[in-house]
């Protein structure tokens, strides 16, 4: 059981997680978890691999759904509504949560309609209107100047860094309130990671953000909060700063630097 | 360094934080031997001791070189967070302060030679001077092996006793007065005792600050220019659970 974890009081919270339980059929991977995610701000998510850390963050946007052994049980706010109730619509909540994953999933379409195409399914926009957003969401991704002689150039041509910049800004394209990052460098090399560190600085002026990461300098170089999950808990909360300089928990300490096994 | 027992995934890593950790005990040990090499030079007027002291400044200063690099090298190499990150930050602090305090040691060394070459009366208060230093090579111990121990209760000591060895140098420069009013004649000697005097006091600061450095390894929290009741009750309370 982890206690309820207060923002400090300058934060709003955008997400809020109330105690949540998560079941893969018969595993309990998520365990009573209590977390607040704080508004425009970046939270990392850390923990040795099966914690529950990617399982939390799929919990946001009911990816989990998809799949019939699956059920959580408790609650996630967002703006204060549950988005767990059935009642809620689910196509809503990945229009307000966008996510993107481990490995760049460009659709097989060129890189203009891999944008354009989550865009239609929510908005009716005139051709000069999508080209604008078009525009803009690969701008806001930094990829805008690497693409815009060859928009209709398959998105899968791309490099692996540009390919998830690419679908970054196709989750930012219908312009979400949330975006989850699952590990979202993990199959990059160190510039294109820099590249889209720089751009989770950018996004997080417009966006709560929530990255799940196994490399811990990500975590310290761009959240702002860092949760360590261990075995399905939620083990601490704490400002990054902190969490890296001073952690409150023996644990937490001994993952961050290195001495768990 | 006995309290780092939980060992890293690294094995490397392991020891070579335990390497510079040895590393800053050997020089805090050279650093104190220095400082009761010169105050034996000052209480037998041994120029030979003196001479030694002064030459072996050298070394303290290369150890302070060597571990320098070697830090920055573990930082580059290992990305370094939480205790691991307090520990390198806190080592770089300390051979600063051991520096210094052979720095210290040697200036005694120096002014022990020219006292001895001008002639010293034995009237003068060294008995006085040779228990101030006493007391600030013993807090120099005291807070190395609080380091070697991770030994926040030890580290407080240090804090606490500083008081002392400002005390008997307050009390040093009045004797020292004293002494010049007296009898101007000893005038250029007593002078010269009295930036001994400093020389001590300074070391007893210095070992002040590694013991600082010490609590802030071992719970994180800096306290350093606090009010000392509130840093002390703070320090002993907030270790990491």
């Amino acid at each position: 059981m982890t206690a309820i974890i207060d923002l400090p009081a300058h934060e709003q919270a955008k997400l809020a997680v109330q105690n949540l339980n998560f079941y893969y059929g018969g595993f309990h991977a998520l365990k009573s978890i209590n977390l607040a995610l704080p508004e425009k701000k970046v939270t990392a998510f850390i923990g040795p691999s099966g914690c529950g850390k990617s399982t939390l963050l799929r919990t946001f946007n009911r990816m989990f759904e998809l799949y019939p052994e699956q059920r959580a049980e408790g609650q996630i706010l967002l703006d204060g509504a549950n988005i767990l109730d059935k009642k809620f619509d689910v196509s809503l909540i990945r229009a307000k949560i966008g996510m993107v994953f481990q490995k760049p999933t460009p659709f097989p379409m060129s890189i203009y309609d891999n944008i354009a195409f989550g865009v239609k399914l929510f908005e009716t926009l005139s051709n000069d209107a999508m080209d604008e957003r078009v525009e803009w969401a690969l701008k806001k991704a930094a990829l805008w100047n690497e693409v815009k002689d060859k928009l209709q150039q398959s998105g899968s041509g791309l490099s692996g860094g540009q390919q998830q910049r690419l679908c970054i800004a196709r989750g930012i394209a219908i312009k979400p309130e949330v975006l989850l990052l699952d590990e979202p460098c993990s199959a990059l090399d160190p510039i294109s990671t820099g590249k889209i560190e720089e751009l989770i600085g950018e996004l997080k002026h417009d966006y709560t953000v929530v990255i799940v990461t196994h490399n811990m300098q990500q975590a310290a170089r761009c959240s702002d909060y860092t949760a360590y999950m261990y075995l399905g808990d939620l083990v601490e909360f704490g400002p990054t700063r902190e969490v890296f300089t001073k952690p409150k928990k023996k644990d937490t300490e001994d993952y961050i630097t290195g001495r768990f096994g | 360094m006995t309290n780092m027992s939980d060992k890293h995934l690294s094995t490397q890593y392991n020891a070579e934080l335990s390497a510079i950790s040895n590393q800053v005990l050997q020089m805090g040990g050279l650093a104190e031997s220095q400082v009761a090499q010169a105050i034996y030079a000052l209480t037998q007027l041994s120029p030979e001791t003196a001479e030694r002291v002064v030459e072996t400044e050298a070394k303290v200063n290369q150890l302070e070189v060597e571990i320098d690099s070697e830090l920055s090298t573990i930082i580059a190499r290992r990305q370094p967070t939480a205790r691991d990150l307090r520990l390198l930050v806190a080592i770089s602090k300390m051979i600063a302060n051991l520096e210094r305090v052979g720095d210290e040691a040697a200036r005694i060394a120096r002014t022990v030679r020219r006292l001895i070459d001008s002639g010293i009366s034995s009237r003068l208060p060294i008995g006085d001077l040779a228990y101030e230093a006493d007391l600030a090579i013993m807090q120099l111990r005291k807070a190395l092996d609080a380091f070697a121990r991770l030994d926040v209760s030890r580290a407080l000591e240090v804090l606490k006793q500083d008081d002392q060895i400002d005390q008997e140098f307050d009390g040093l420069m009045r004797k020292l007065i004293t002494f010049m009013m007296e009898d101007p004649r000893t005038i250029s000697s007593c002078i010269d005792l009295v930036f001994v005097a400093k020389a001590i006091e300074r070391v007893g600061d210095h070992a002040k600050n590694l013991a600082e450095v010490t609590i802030y390894v071992v719970n994180g929290i800096d306290v350093r220019h606090t009010p000392a009741a509130f840093s002390l009750e703070e320090a002993s309370v907030g270790a990491t659970n």
